[in-house]
């Protein structure tokens, strides 16, 4: 085999294999929204994985089923509420905002709202007061004792 | 002013707190949106009499327990034999769904190891099982005398889960009326 061959052969050999089986689509659009969707599902089983890179079986029955929604003509939404009527809000990775995440969406926002409030307030009494060198009677003695000592 | 100190340990105390709330949790139990909805309709062949069907209509009239469950499962074994004493005790109905089997497989675990089940439907595909938001067997559903899921247990049915939610529940819905 010469050389080029063989760099092609293993250049080929190199690219990522999908964990997962291939699913045609007529329409392009169709297989656009279907591989987003599989991306931003998540995995019951393996909880940290999403329905695309998950091995697990009801991953794959469930991307069935996904593929199916899509290829039938429906729209993402139907596809994402056949999930979320089964599984929850659990399967979104973006979660709907709604009463019971509004802390989830707000709370960094709200966070970032106080730290700064607490960093301006901080700044704004540090100016006021300026830097509070002056010493008290008590504390020039013993400086003056430590000198003395030092100077011997 | 020297309580100002105190702030970082205040939040320090807070946060243990929380993690420690977090670690109590268990990120596996999904909560189920089918609670206090109408159990999903289906109906599928029976495991051991493939003429006959089994499905949501015969989970109505009584308070029962639907058990998913596979011959390849293995917490489902570790379960098994409490829910042949339950089903000796005869406190409550169990059927169950026999999910992504075979049906030699299936038949030859119940006859191994014993059938809790008044009946079994079979679920070769898994479809009914998705349909009920099933992702990990065993999972067990509680259905009311009107066919709606009050509660669903992921995980094996231990002696804790029975006595502690699963038996007062069940006696609370037993003494409801139908059609309340």
């Amino acid at each position: 085999m010469n050389p080029r061959a063989y760099l092609s052969l293993l250049a080929v050999l190199s690219l990522p294999l999908p964990a997962t089986e291939i699913r045609e689509f007529q329409d392009p659009a169709q297989q656009a929204s279907y591989e987003s969707l599989i991306k931003d599902l998540r995995c019951l089983v393996c909880q940290n994985q999403s329905l695309a890179d998950s091995d697990a079986d009801l991953a794959k029955d469930l991307r069935t089923e996904v593929y199916n929604i899509i290829q039938s003509g429906k729209n993402e939404e139907e596809a994402v509420k056949f999930l979320t009527d089964r599984y929850g809000d659990f399967v979104l990775y973006r979660p709907p905002v709604k009463p019971i995440t509004y802390l989830l969406w707000l709370g960094p926002f709200v966070a970032l709202l106080g730290g700064g409030l607490f960093l301006w307030r901080q700044a704004r009494r540090r100016s006021v007061a300026g830097v509070d060198d002056e010493l008290s009677a008590e504390e020039r003695q013993r400086l003056e004792r430590l000198k003395a000592k030092i100077e011997g | 002013m020297r309580m100002r100190f105190l702030i970082p340990l205040g939040v320090f105390v807070i946060m243990v707190i929380f993690l420690g709330i977090g670690l109590k949790l268990d990120p596996r139990e999904v909560p189920s949106p089918f609670i206090g909805k109408p159990a999903p309709v289906f109906s599928l062949p029976q495991v051991a009499e493939p003429s006959q069907t089994f499905g949501s209509v015969d989970l109505k009239g009584q308070v029962s327990l639907f058990n998913v469950w596979a011959s390849w499962c293995v917490s489902c074994r570790q379960e098994h034999p409490f829910l042949m004493q339950l089903s000796k005790a005869k406190v409550i109905p169990i059927y169950g769904l026999n999910y992504k089997d075979e049906r030699e497989a299936a038949l030859g675990w119940l006859q191994q190891f014993g059938n809790p089940y008044r009946t079994s439907a079979f679920d070769a595909d898994g479809r009914v099982g998705i349909n009920w938001g099933v992702y990990g067997v065993p999972e067990t559903f509680v259905v009311d005398k009107n066919g709606v899921i009050r509660y669903k247990q992921t995980g094996p049915i231990t002696e804790q889960v029975w006595t502690e939610t699963l038996f007062p529940l069940i006696q609370k819905l037993q003494a409801e009326e139908v059609g309340a």
